[in-house]
């Protein structure tokens, strides 16, 4: 039996009519098929985080080149698509900015092609684009990555299926219970009511905590768009008086 | 203020995230080198091949490591965080240091989080060496037929920790008091 898009669009509006609006993702959300046998099905451990987990690892301009941020100069030639700038702050759930710490993206290219051997859609791969980028934010927790407009592209969920187009990031707070993996949308995608990704946060207002919106300060004269992304983490468990910190 | 929910890594992660060294918190082989290794499961016990593994850990004098550079690895500053795909296996494995405790009397742990292609949201978990000694909160709190699944067990090359995501079998995954109530 073949699943369409007005059976998983039936499952959304269905998952949306049921229990509490959540600001996190389902992890059980059938919508998205691969999550079906992927989801731990008993509740999570309440704990106080302990040792480690008080604190993330630290990272440093040895370890991210500053041309990592520009994703259009990674290779010989210029890649093909529109360029973009995003950039944004990244904060803690208490406002405060996460400073000097890691930002990680992957995306597909403007033809909505990942360079990844188990990408099998067949539109072009660019010889001049990888889509992966790293960066520090700085001490105000503010990033700026150049890139591609990322396009969309089909999947396998179900018959014509269509993610709206996305950057993956990757995120480290000042606790390693902070850590997060998302993805940024666009402002006014036609696809976002279809996705089950997205709409697995079954809460509209967190849905749009994921969408950048478009920022004119941030475009480049003759050059690029600008979208603007601020990203908020879960709160740091730790006092923000400990002594490491009052430096 | 709103935390950003988190998505799914998706299928294609190994774009972003691995990196050459990854996994070496330390060059395998090195004296005092053990390997940490286990299988990721699905909720048919199915090996789940596009999984993503990161540990952070105190270093084995129990220090917890504020030394960068664990992307651009020199061989020697231990910094504690590593990072495994798993292979088409299910299988990952990361050559470190065994790691001391952060307190007196505090079992040692490695944090481990775990992501995945069909998983919309990393989860958290703990793999304590085994035997651990002295009291601990989580696995005090845990009920006796799945403290096994926090505890990693010795091999011959280090210690063997499996993860479930679903099942029989499933991993105790932790949840911290600021992730309840973020949107409050």
């Amino acid at each position: 039996m073949t699943t369409t898009q007005a059976d998983i669009d039936r499952e959304i509006r269905a998952g949306q009519s049921e229990g509490p609006r959540e600001h996190q993702p389902r992890l059980d959300y059938p919508p998205y098929r691969s999550s079906v046998l992927r989801h731990p099905r008993l509740a999570p451990q309440p704990v106080d985080p302990e040792g480690v987990e008080l604190w993330a690892p630290v990272f440093g301009d040895k370890d991210v080149a500053a041309a990592e941020a520009d994703l259009t100069i990674q290779h010989a030639g210029e890649p093909q698509g529109a360029r973009i700038v995003v950039a944004g702050r990244v904060v803690d759930g208490d406002g405060r900015p996460v400073a000097h710490q890691l930002v990680e993206i992957w995306q597909a290219n403007a033809a909505g092609r990942y360079a990844h051997l188990r990408d099998q859609h067949p539109a072009p791969l660019d010889p001049n684009f990888t889509g992966q980028g790293r960066v520090l934010t700085d001490a105000d927790g503010r990033y700026r990555f150049r890139t591609i407009q990322p396009g969309a592209y089909p999947w396998r969920n179900h018959v014509n299926a269509w993610r709206p187009a996305h950057i993956h990031f990757s995120l480290f707070g000042t606790d390693f219970t902070q850590r997060l993996v998302t993805q940024m949308y666009f402002p006014g995608d036609p696809l976002f009511d279809l996705d089950p990704i997205f709409q697995s946060v079954t809460d509209p207002a967190a849905r749009q905590a994921l969408v950048a919106r478009y920022d004119h300060d941030l475009t480049l004269p003759e050059d690029s768009l600008g979208y603007r992304w601020d990203i908020v983490l879960t709160g740091s468990h730790r006092t923000p008086l400990d002594p490491e910190e009052i430096q | 203020m709103s935390a950003a929910p988190g998505q799914t890594v998706g299928p294609f992660f190994h774009l972003g995230l691995p990196y050459d060294g990854d996994a070496e918190l330390v060059p395998p082989g090195r004296t005092g080198a053990i390997r940490l290794h286990g299988t990721v499961y699905d909720g048919d016990g199915v090996p789940v091949p596009d999984a993503l593994i990161e540990i952070w850990q105190a270093a084995p004098d129990g220090r917890i490591p504020r030394e960068p550079g664990s992307i651009r690895r020199d061989g020697w500053t231990f910094t504690g965080f590593g990072r495994a795909a798993v292979g088409d296996d299910g299988h990952y494995t990361f050559s470190t240091l065994v790691p001391g405790p952060t307190e007196p009397g505090k079992p040692p742990f490695f944090a481990v989080a775990v992501f995945a292609r069909g998983l919309l949201d990393r989860l958290f978990t703990r793999a304590y060496l085994p035997a651990p000694e002295g009291t601990d909160a989580l696995l005090d709190a845990v009920a006796a037929d799945r403290r096994a699944t926090l505890i990693a067990t010795r091999d011959e090359t280090g210690y063997l920790f499996d993860i479930h995501l679903q099942g029989p079998r499933e991993t105790v995954f932790l949840s911290f008091p600021r992730h309840r109530g973020i949107w409050a």
